[in-house]
């Protein structure tokens, strides 16, 4: 797998499609699994750790061979390719900070990934686009399945799957979906969201897993507790609210359009005007305008543009991707230029409109 | 005077502070009170731990450790993490109350491998049999080494042959 081709594509779960993607950007499962007879991985040597990658290795290549897998070697990528996968989402950021023998398979359409000796000695993750879970828990579980077959994983008749933190034993599941929530930021009413699910131990994190100031209003809700529920009764927890988030989101966007449709419709518009026009701009920046572009398109504000376009330019105008993407390391200000100048190009702006790539 | 100590895990480092009881309880009052902050491992340990234990309970618990990975229950405590699958069995009783405060319950339900939990228990053993090997041939005892393989040897061969 080269990333530098990976780069200028994006992965199924950006692609804007699937139930309810005007709101909900994907449905995520991960399972976290160890090996029985070795240490967890704080405690592994670094022989346990290269046995491990080789022996898990070996078997998730095995046992996905229809998937099309291609591993990578995380040690031996340099800071700006683990950066580059920690920005698609394809490893956690914990895993590209971490030293020592560790690896990922990712399939061609990025929705799994399988992340070796992170925490836990195996991560198993599947990403849906869209509100999806119940299809995302099927094909986790089936892969969950074959490596069973192979591996004995630590495993507890009690306790259930064990796991290097406690907050993660029993099924090991953490499902979150991640949801775009512009309007509810904007009439103030994210807050008192949030403590409600907090009421009904559900976890909710930004894009990057970053605290509650999220960037460009994206929100993961995900459970909190792993231990004495199933799968299926987790993954409902978490299904259950949806609906719900996705009733207030459009609620406050009608309000917000009912009791001000200029100056709603100026927001997004002075967005797509700085967006398509600026010669300089930060992330943070860019996160924030492209979030008003995003509900711009939804509200068919935008018929210019496409959600799968603009998801992409959320992951595509992060610092990494810009320097995979231009070729080169820059440095901030640099940065700051080169994302300027691909949000003129791909917002339209620089004479080249029809020109994206097909992805 | 009973002291506690307190250790907190933020952005993954432990930061530690001894109290005295009243300000113990004031401490982790106003953790309780920082609201749509959502409840992490340390906090809840450190309160467990300094609801239940005086500085003696808790140091004598520090020493323990994991005969399996030799993991000590501070370095579990003040990392957050296991060392090995055996942890969970060999520190059951503080785990106890730890997991009926992370999660309101202690019995897993759901999915199970189809493997026989007996069969993954000996093969965590095997953890602790290789840690020995190491030692053994470190201290050049080569006969007490030999033993150590063939008794990995045969549990492998147990578990590939099921």
């Amino acid at each position: 797998m080269n990333l530098d081709e990976l780069a200028g594509k994006s992965g199924e779960w950006l692609k804007g499609v699937g139930p309810d993607s005007d709101i909900v950007v994907s449905s995520r499962i991960r399972l976290a699994r160890n090996l029985a007879d070795y240490p967890f991985v704080g405690k592994a040597t670094d022989l346990d750790r290269a046995e491990i990658e080789k022996s898990l290795r070996k078997n998730v290549l095995d046992t996905n061979q229809q998937a099309g897998l291609s591993y990578l070697n995380v040690n031996e990528l340099d800071s700006l390719g683990r950066q580059f996968l920690v920005e698609r989402q394809l490893i956690s950021r914990e895993h590209a900070d971490s030293e020592g023998a560790r690896g990922v398979a990712i399939d061609t359409g990025e929705r799994m990934s399988l992340m070796i000796n992170e925490e836990d000695h195996l991560r198993i993750q599947v990403m849906h686009s869209g509100f999806d879970l119940d299809a995302a828990w099927e094909r986790i579980n089936s892969i969950d399945d074959r490596l069973e077959e192979k591996i004995s994983y630590a495993f507890d008749a009690r306790l259930g799957y064990l796991t290097a933190c406690p907050t993660n034993v029993g099924t090991g599941i953490r499902v979150s979906v991640m949801l775009h929530l512009p309007a509810l930021v904007i009439t103030r009413q994210i807050e008192k969201v949030f403590r409600s699910l907090h009421k009904i131990s559900l976890a909710v994190r930004g894009l990057y897993g970053e605290g509650s100031q999220a960037m460009g209003d994206f929100y993961q809700i995900s459970n909190q507790i792993t231990l004495g529920k199933s799968e299926e009764e987790l993954i409902k927890q978490v299904a259950d609210v949806v609906p719900v988030l996705i009733d207030y989101e459009r609620r406050a966007r009608d309000f917000l359009q009912r009791e001000g449709h200029e100056n709603l419709h100026d927001r997004v518009s002075r967005a797509y005007g700085i967006l398509s026009t600026a010669q300089t701009i930060s992330s943070e920046e860019t996160m924030h305008l492209l979030s008003s572009i995003r509900m711009g398109v939804e509200l068919r504000l935008l018929p210019e543009l496409a959600m799968g376009q603009v998801n992409e330019l959320f992951i595509q105008t992060q610092p990494a991707h810009l320097q995979k993407i231009s070729g080169k390391v820059l440095d901030t200000a640099d940065r700051n230029i080169a994302r300027a100048t691909f949000l003129r190009h791909h917002l339209g702006r620089d004479n080249t409109r029809g020109q994206h790539e097909e992805n | 005077m009973a002291t506690f100590h307190i250790t907190e895990l933020a952005e993954g480092k432990p930061h530690e502070v001894h109290l005295c009881k009243d300000h113990a309880h004031a401490y982790l009052q106003h953790e309780e009170d920082t609201p749509a902050q959502s409840p992490n491992l340390a906090g809840v340990l450190a309160h467990q731990l300094a609801v239940g234990q005086t500085a003696e309970d808790l140091s004598k618990l520090d020493q323990q450790s994991c005969p399996v990975c030799g993991i000590t229950f501070y370095e579990f405590r003040s990392q957050g993490r296991f060392g090995c699958p055996h942890d969970y069995t060999c520190f059951t009783s503080e785990l106890e109350q730890l997991l009926l405060n992370i999660h309101g319950a202690t019995d897993h339900v759901g999915k199970c491998p189809k493997r026989s939990p007996g069969l993954v228990a000996r093969q965590t053993e095997m953890i602790r049999l290789r840690r020995e090997m190491k030692d053994a041939v470190a201290q050049e005892q080569y006969e007490r080494a030999s033993e150590l393989r063939d008794e990995i040897r045969q549990i492998e061969n147990e578990a590939s042959g099921e």
